[in-house]
């Protein structure tokens, strides 16, 4: 098989192919990582998930990562932090509002633990004191993504093949058979499109319809820092703005340490398409947010910005699967920012599909062929 | 609303902010240094200009300041299109400053290239821009005795002015044999006598200058106490070696230009002879972006006499595109001239003086690459094990470059290794790929958190 | 001549000099280590561009020593937050 992608849904799939016993190369247009997963926190949360599909294979790829991180070295290898996430509320209706959603999303299988305001400095000592209260979720965790992606494709044996452009793809039939590069043919009994950002073009390669549009994302890098946050944490309001089709700035800061001593605070949402030039607008908020959780932040310097284009679909759900629309062809992209996180199930479930085993999870949500064909 | 902000008070914008001032125009120069001339007039409160070349063209530039409004101390973290400059006043209590201008001249100069080798984080190894800078505007000489080391004509100055400073200059190696750059000193009178004097400072202070030679490590445990010397073949492979005991070296593999702003406003780059990125600009040193004009090292390094003579193009060209004075077209031509002649020589220096493959066999597994975040050779050896076959994937499975200094110190040698993966030399598109600083300046959360104002 | 306190103890400069320009003159060669290897670092770039000589003046941690004109007075440590 070919995987088309070298980020961090495309070495997952190639990690679990290669563990169900399929021949994988990876084709890459860039580097590994270079693209989104590059971009990325590492994010590998169920917390900002609302009940439904999308919350259903965050808690699958919880315990994919749990035990990928459990296998020999890779774990640390890839910064697995299983640290968990707080998140908190300003106000008395926002930490009602975290109390119901939580348990709604315990019935899906997310643990959650209600933090009284009194208690939150238990949790995080420099968070503001003024807050209402929160809601802790242990399987929140983290990973390095950049490593995360190189270490799974190295661990998968599969053959990574860089600076390589998918220019068409082979046909027999209806059938798709291979692809076709800038550096020559590819046969294989299967495609998997894991091209993020970039999944719509494969996919009008092989002439589907997957719309895949870019959402701008900032992320600023603060100067490294004794540990000073030890979980993931965010405000409330970050749920609804993940769900949100506005097109305009939005940020709700996630704020975490990192291994390296650097705090990350990201990220900011916005359509622009591929637009890189810095928003201060947008830094500003960020800013404004990290510091309204954490005022000792107010100090501290920022050291680097730089954004990612999240790969988001009409209706904010990933396509997983086999496309009915093209035999051969099968879909691994659109997670929106939640890539680094979905990647281990998304490759589970991949793999799944190509073995003929049933999968563990019902795809349907996620089929390829469920939005309007192009006029 | 400004007509025009010009970023960095050296010999370009000291040379465009004065041109444009001149012409009528309201004009900013921003600069972060403490007093104006940037690195190469760089120079103490009560400066005479006795260690200078060239001072009186600094004079008379400094002179014409009070035609515009210069604002010394103002780090420029980012410039947004249109354009609005966002600075930190201040050297210690920061405080947010915002300058909106209708054009930009980008004269941001540049820093020492580095090249690591072992030993090159001890304390009391300096780059030899870092030593002059020390002379030049603290009057206080680096260390006591010194080897001087790298490549290029400016170790020269640097040398020499050590040496008149009261240290002893312990050697002045010289990576490259310069045998043919001396016709192109030559063709030049100003440039032939700055170094038949630096010729004659060496002879007198008895300083031992060698060609093929470079300092291929440094030791102590926690301050330098000798180097080894090597010399070297043609590739820069080292061939014999001997130590030689010191307190401090200074060392300079040429120089890279600072381009965060005008990859903030996205101008064209492009690779020059010196295996720099810089800008492309035209004959009026406008960038491919409107209103964005470059002057100085950022197009090219070629040193201080043609940073001038390009900041007064820019500066004239801003003035007239302002629909001020168009400038004299016999002053024009002359400064064309003038820039063409400049040019070459600072082409004939890049083909006399380049960095040769040689230098990575310094390089042990424990060789720090990255001084910010400790990144080693053996390390990024791993990361180009993971797939990282450019700069920008090394920096993100290796954190090269992730530190502090954001890959300024350590992103030339990073683009070799990773470039060195796959055979090759690293481009313009490997430079690119790490070249972007969103921030140019590190900025507190509470000041970015602030609305700066105009 | 007028001096800092560096870590305790008197250091001289001349008015214009930077913080790390006073402390070299004064035989003063490292002021912070860093993070992981714990290695001493002082001046390399002298221009603010590389961040190896970051100190803290009167509590305001991060500052870079060779970009801080010294005054009467000041209160120097080595190194930054991280230190």
């Amino acid at each position: 098989m070919v995987i088309v992608g070298g980020g961090v849904v495309g070495a997952a799939c190639a990690y679990y192919a290669a563990r169900a016993g399929l021949t994988v190369t990876v084709v890459e247009r860039g580097a590994v990582a270079g693209g989104t997963t590059g971009a990325g926190e590492g994010n590998l949360l169920v917390s900002d998930k609302e009940p439904g599909p999308e919350l259903d294979l965050a808690v699958l790829s919880s315990a994919r990562w749990a035990e990928l991180a459990a296998e020999d070295g890779l774990g640390a290898a890839v910064e697995y932090e299983p640290k968990g996430g707080l998140v908190v509320a300003e106000t008395e209706e926002g930490a009602a509002g975290l109390a119901g959603l939580a348990a709604r999303q315990r019935a899906s299988g997310v643990e959650a633990v209600e933090v009284p305001a009194a208690e939150l400095t238990g949790y995080e000592p420099h968070l503001a004191p003024d807050l209402a209260g929160g809601m802790f979720y242990p399987q929140d965790a983290q990973v390095q993504p950049m490593l995360a992606a190189a270490h799974l494709l190295r661990a998968s044996g599969a053959e990574v093949r860089t600076g390589v452009t998918v220019t068409g793809m082979s046909r027999s039939g209806a059938r798709v058979t291979g692809v076709r590069t800038d550096r020559g043919d590819l046969a294989a009994g299967a495609v998997v499109n894991a091209a993020g950002t970039w999944g719509g073009e494969v996919a009008a390669l092989a002439g589907v319809n997957v719309p895949i549009l870019p959402r701008r994302g900032f992320i600023l890098v603060t100067e490294p820092l004794p540990p000073l946050i030890r979980h993931k944490v965010y405000a409330a309001e970050y749920v609804a703005n993940v769900a949100s089709d506005d097109e305009g700035l939005e940020s709700s800061a996630v704020v975490e340490g990192t291994p390296a001593g650097t705090i990350l605070i990201g990220a900011t949402r916005e359509r622009v398409g591929f637009d890189r030039t810095l928003s201060t607008a947008a830094l500003r908020r960020l800013a404004r947010q990290a510091i309204r959780l954490f005022p000792v932040l107010a100090d501290v310097a920022a050291i680097r910005a730089y954004c990612g284009f999240r790969p988001y679909c009409p209706d904010h759900l990933p396509v997983i699967g086999p496309d009915p629309r093209a035999e051969g062809l099968l879909h691994a992209c659109g997670h929106e920012g939640a890539g680094i996180g979905l990647a281990a199930a998304t490759g589970h479930l991949i793999a799944q599909s190509l073995t003929g085993a049933r999968p563990d999870f019902d795809l349907h949500p996620f089929r390829p062929d469920r939005f309007p064909e192009q006029p | 609303m400004r007509d025009v902000v010009v970023i960095g008070a050296g010999p370009a914008g000291l040379a465009a902010a004065v041109a444009a001032a001149t012409a009528g125009l309201d004009v900013a120069l921003i600069d972060a240094g403490r007093r104006p001339g940037g690195q190469f007039y760089r120079h103490h409160a009560a400066e005479t200009g006795r260690l200078h070349h060239d001072w009186d063209a600094f004079v008379r530039l400094r002179d014409a300041l009070d035609r515009l409004t210069y604002l010394p101390g103002h780090r420029v973290w980012h410039v947004e299109d249109g354009f609005t400059v966002h600075a930190l006043a201040g050297d210690r209590d920061e405080r947010p400053v915002r300058i909106d201008a209708r054009a930009v001249v980008v004269a941001t100069g540049a820093h020492d290239r580095s090249l690591p080798f072992p030993g090159w984080d001890l304390p009391g190894v300096l780059t030899a821009g870092g030593a002059q800078a020390l002379l030049k505007g603290d009057r206080v000489p680096a260390g006591k005795r010194i080897v001087v080391a790298g490549t290029g004509p400016f170790l020269l100055p640097v040398a020499t002015g050590l040496a008149r400073a009261g240290a002893t200059v312990a050697g002045v190696f010289e990576a490259n044999r310069p045998y043919g750059f001396a016709r192109h000193v030559a063709r030049h009178p100003g440039k032939a006598r700055e170094g038949a004097g630096y010729a004659a400072l060496l002879a007198r202070h008895r300083i031992p200058y060698r060609t093929g030679h470079a300092v291929v490590a440094a030791h102590g445990d926690d301050r330098i106490e000798a180097v080894t010397v090597a010399r070297l073949d043609r590739d820069w492979a080292p061939v014999r070696e001997r130590v030689i005991a010191c307190d401090t070296v200074a060392v300079g593999y040429g120089f890279t230009p600072q381009l965060e702003i005008p990859l903030q406003l996205g101008c064209a780059t492009r690779m020059d002879a010196d295996g720099s990125l810089i800008v492309a600009v035209d004959v009026t040193q406008r960038t491919s972006v409107p209103g964005v004009y470059a002057a100085g090292e950022t197009t090219g390094v070629g040193g201080a006499q043609l940073s001038l003579v390009e900041g007064e193009l820019a500066g004239l060209a801003v003035a007239e595109a302002a629909g001020g004075v168009a400038p004299d077209p016999a002053d024009v031509q002359r400064l064309l001239a003038r820039r063409r002649r400049l040019r070459a020589f600072a082409g004939a220096m890049h083909a006399a003086y380049p960095v040769r493959p040689g230098w990575m066999d310094r390089l042990r597994d424990d060789t720090l690459v990255c001084r910010c975040e400790e990144v080693t050779r053996g390390r990024l050896a791993e990361a180009a094990e993971l797939g990282a076959t450019d700069p920008r994937s090394a920096k993100l499975l290796s954190r090269a470059g992730m530190g502090w200094c954001q890959g300024r110190v350590c992103g030339y040698a990073t683009a070799w290794l990773a470039a060195g993966v796959c055979g090759r030399l690293p481009g313009a598109d490997d430079l690119r790929g790490i070249a972007r600083r969103p921030l140019a300046q590190p900025l507190r959360l509470g000041d970015l958190a602030t609305d700066d104002q105009p | 001549m007028s001096q800092i306190v560096f870590e305790g103890r008197p250091v001289p400069f001349h008015p214009g000099q930077s913080i790390g320009a006073a402390l070299t003159a004064a035989g003063i060669r490292s002021w912070r280590t860093t993070r992981s290897g714990g290695r001493p670092r002082g001046l390399y770039c002298g221009i603010g561009v590389c961040f190896d000589c970051l100190i803290t003046v009167n509590g305001r941690p991060s500052l870079r020593a060779c970009m801080v004109e010294a005054r009467e007075g000041d209160v120097v440590e080595g190194g930054g937050r991280d230190a």
